[in-house]
């Protein structure tokens, strides 16, 4: 098996009295897709900019592609593609314009490149176009296309779906999967706990700490204490607080127009409608449910 | 050549080019400036109003006050019935000054004890100044001629009188001492300095208000590639501009190019280097484009007053001509005006122009040491 294309040990980095990166230890195998979730502020957009070199870590260290990630990170700035979350595009230039001036500053000049860099991400259509003119899914398509150019076997993509409608959202992820089937390993930061679902592994955030870093199936079996539960039951006020009336019940949140219990593990159906009914609640619906990386996320969180 | 600096630079003319307000801006201010210095910042004194309040009336007063009239330097704007009136008008800002001749000026004259007042107004003291001398020496010349008439009335020969004692003055390079001559050599190094370390300043911090150097640094590009992509489309703006400048400074205001014209583009291009310089210090300071501007602002400011553009430096505080020592204007004022005026070559200003170029190349590499390919 050959060497992980990402390795960081205790990688840290403070701003003055604030550590925004907390002693981070992972690695990242080639071809993979690796989902990083956590709020705005956890670390995520740290933890990328040290893996380019941009930022000097405090303590730790990090290699990427072999090499030293800052004191060598003009060979992986080389091989690697980054997308930042500001979409930095010249929006006084075209998107082709756009494109031919990173291609140029990669040392590509062969068009047909370029112009297959724009066909990929699908804008052929838009590229005459002012890249201020653009909406917020072309731009981001373009953003990803200016991160290609090169064709890196490395991508960092930092919060590259925020502000992007939903549907330009899942297209782009389609895309994301077709680099990937390609062989290119994506290192991909986001607060959408549904887009987390589509990494092959997912790490969580918080506070600039790693809570932990696997397959989204392990995760959901591993950190979520119990088994979940999609509820019917009301009154509201009292539902709410069933996590304190009834045994076995671990934690209740809302869930649209439901709710979510996550209970002891091995509780059954019948223990729990009877628990809840005891706790002067009527329940309208009891169903199992899936764990989601929400639950997995909150119960870290807490943990 | 290198194809990541060809990128950059094509990069810049692309934006410069379709920012269409801002390149009519470059070409466009510094023809006005010039006009508006060229005309108005200049101490030459013409038609200073005055008021008169001639008492006599009579042929002897009206040949002293032909004198006044005769020059460019005042106009007769009102005659007034007393003394009064002369100072209404001096503080309501109508008249500049006032003559008063007595009533028995004629009476006067021929007892050889003649007094006449000449009042003029000080607040502004650099027109002030001037209109003084010529009011005393058209008084002078007046005295002679009287002199001449009287001798000749008294029978001498007088035709061929001479005062014991005459100064020749011998204005040199600008002998009518046109202020404008002086004011456009530094209106060209003001327009170099301030175009140069603006657009610099603030063509670099926009890449970083919008987020792009993020991008640019994770590329492969070398620092030194996009120090200079970014700034050779301003120094060859500005390299327009001196042509721009000079040419009209030329053909429109007179303004004589005596120096050898390479040796003025060589020089101009050593103040560009710094105006770029601190363009790009700035950039490196600033993190929003006002803030760059302001920056550069308090480099401008302390420029036009102590490189001598206005002010002789020679009247200034000591601790102001030492600070004018750092101020890299200064030592391209001097030198533009010697080339431009005096015609000089290399030789005669050899010391103004080697600190010129330490600063130049200074500025330039300590900017370059701070822009460097990281974030903090």
């Amino acid at each position: 098996m050959p060497d992980p294309v990402v390795i960081t040990e205790n990688l840290t980095r403070c701003f003055g009295d604030f550590t925004a990166v907390d002693h981070v230890s992972f690695s990242v195998e080639a071809g993979e897709i690796v989902g990083y979730l956590g709020p705005n502020g956890s670390g995520k957009t740290t933890t990328i900019r040290m893996l380019l070199g941009l930022y000097e870590p405090t303590e730790g260290k990090a290699t990427v592609l072999g090499f030293d990630a800052f004191r060598q990170s003009e060979e992986v700035r080389k091989r690697a593609g980054y997308m930042s979350q500001k979409f930095a595009l010249y929006d006084d230039l075209t998107a082709w314009e756009n494109l031919v001036f990173y291609g140029g500053i990669y040392g590509i000049r062969d068009r047909k490149r370029i112009e297959a860099t724009l066909t990929l991400v699908g804008l052929t259509e838009h590229k005459t176009d002012l890249a201020r003119g653009l909406s917020a899914g072309w731009r981001q398509r373009l953003a990803l296309a200016i991160a290609l150019v090169h064709q890196p076997k490395l991508l960092f993509l930092d919060e590259p779906t925020s502000g992007v409608d939903p549907s330009a959202r899942r297209s782009f992820w389609d895309l994301i999967y077709t680099l990937a089937a390609e062989g290119v390993t994506i290192l991909v930061t986001t607060h959408y706990m549904d887009e987390a679902e589509y990494c092959g592994r997912v790490g969580m955030m918080r506070e600039g700490r790693l809570l932990a870093l696997d397959t989204p199936a392990v995760l959901k079996k591993q950190a979520v204490p119990g088994d979940v539960w999609e509820v019917s039951a009301g009154p509201l006020q009292v539902a709410l607080n069933a996590h304190a009336t009834c045994v076995g019940v671990l934690r209740v949140g809302l869930a649209g127009d439901h709710l979510r219990m996550i209970t002891e593990r091995g509780l059954s159906e019948d223990e729990l409608r009877l628990g809840l009914k005891s706790a002067g609640l009527r329940v309208e619906r009891l169903e199992r449910g899936e764990p989601t990386l929400e639950d997995v996320f909150l119960s870290l969180a807490k943990g | 050549m290198n194809s990541r600096l060809i990128s950059i630079l094509r990069k810049e003319f692309i934006q410069i080019a379709r920012d269409k307000r801002t390149l009519v801006m470059i070409l466009v201010i510094p023809i006005m400036q010039l006009f508006l210095l060229g005309y108005s910042a200049t101490s030459d004194v013409r038609n200073v109003p005055l008021a008169v309040f001639d008492q006599c009336r009579c042929a002897e007063s009206r040949s002293l006050l032909e004198a006044y009239r005769a020059a460019d330097y005042f106009k007769l704007a009102y005659m007034v019935g007393s003394e009064n009136e002369i100072r209404v008008l001096i503080e309501k800002g109508d008249a500049r000054g006032g003559i008063i001749i007595p009533p028995d000026y004629n009476t006067a004259l021929a007892e050889g004890k003649a007094e006449v007042a000449f009042i003029l107004d000080g607040s502004d003291a650099s027109t002030g100044t001037t209109a003084l001398a010529a009011a005393t020496l058209i008084g002078q010349s007046q005295t002679t001629q009287l002199m001449v008439q009287r001798l000749e009335r008294s029978g001498m020969n007088a035709s061929n009188f001479q005062p014991p004692l005459q100064v020749l003055t011998r204005v040199w390079y600008n002998p009518d001492l046109v202020s404008s001559h002086f004011m456009i050599p530094g209106v060209i190094g003001m327009i170099l300095y301030a175009i140069t370390s603006i657009l610099t300043a603030t063509s670099v911090v926009r890449e970083r208000e919008r987020g792009t150097i993020e991008q640019l640094i994770v590329t492969p590009i070398r620092p030194w590639e996009l120090v200079v992509g970014k700034i050779l489309p301003y120094a060859i703006l500005a390299f327009i501009n001196t042509l721009e400048v000079l040419a009209i400074s030329h053909w429109w205001f007179g303004m004589p190019v005596r120096g050898d014209l390479s040796l003025i583009l060589a020089c101009s291009g050593l103040l560009v280097l710094s105006g770029l310089g601190i363009g790009l210090f700035a950039s490196t300071i600033a993190n929003t484009q006002q803030e760059a501007m302001l920056t550069v602002w308090m480099t401008l400011l302390p420029s036009i007053f102590l490189s001598g553009f206005f002010f002789p430096l020679e009247a200034m505080p000591k601790f102001l001509q030492w600070v004018s020592y750092i101020i890299p204007l200064r030592y391209y004022l001097v030198i533009i005006r010697a080339l431009l005026i005096k015609g000089v070559g290399a030789g005669a200003i050899w010391g103004e122009i080697l600190p010129l170029a330490v600063f130049g190349v200074a500025i330039m590499a300590a900017a370059s040491v701070r822009f460097r390919k990281r974030l903090d």
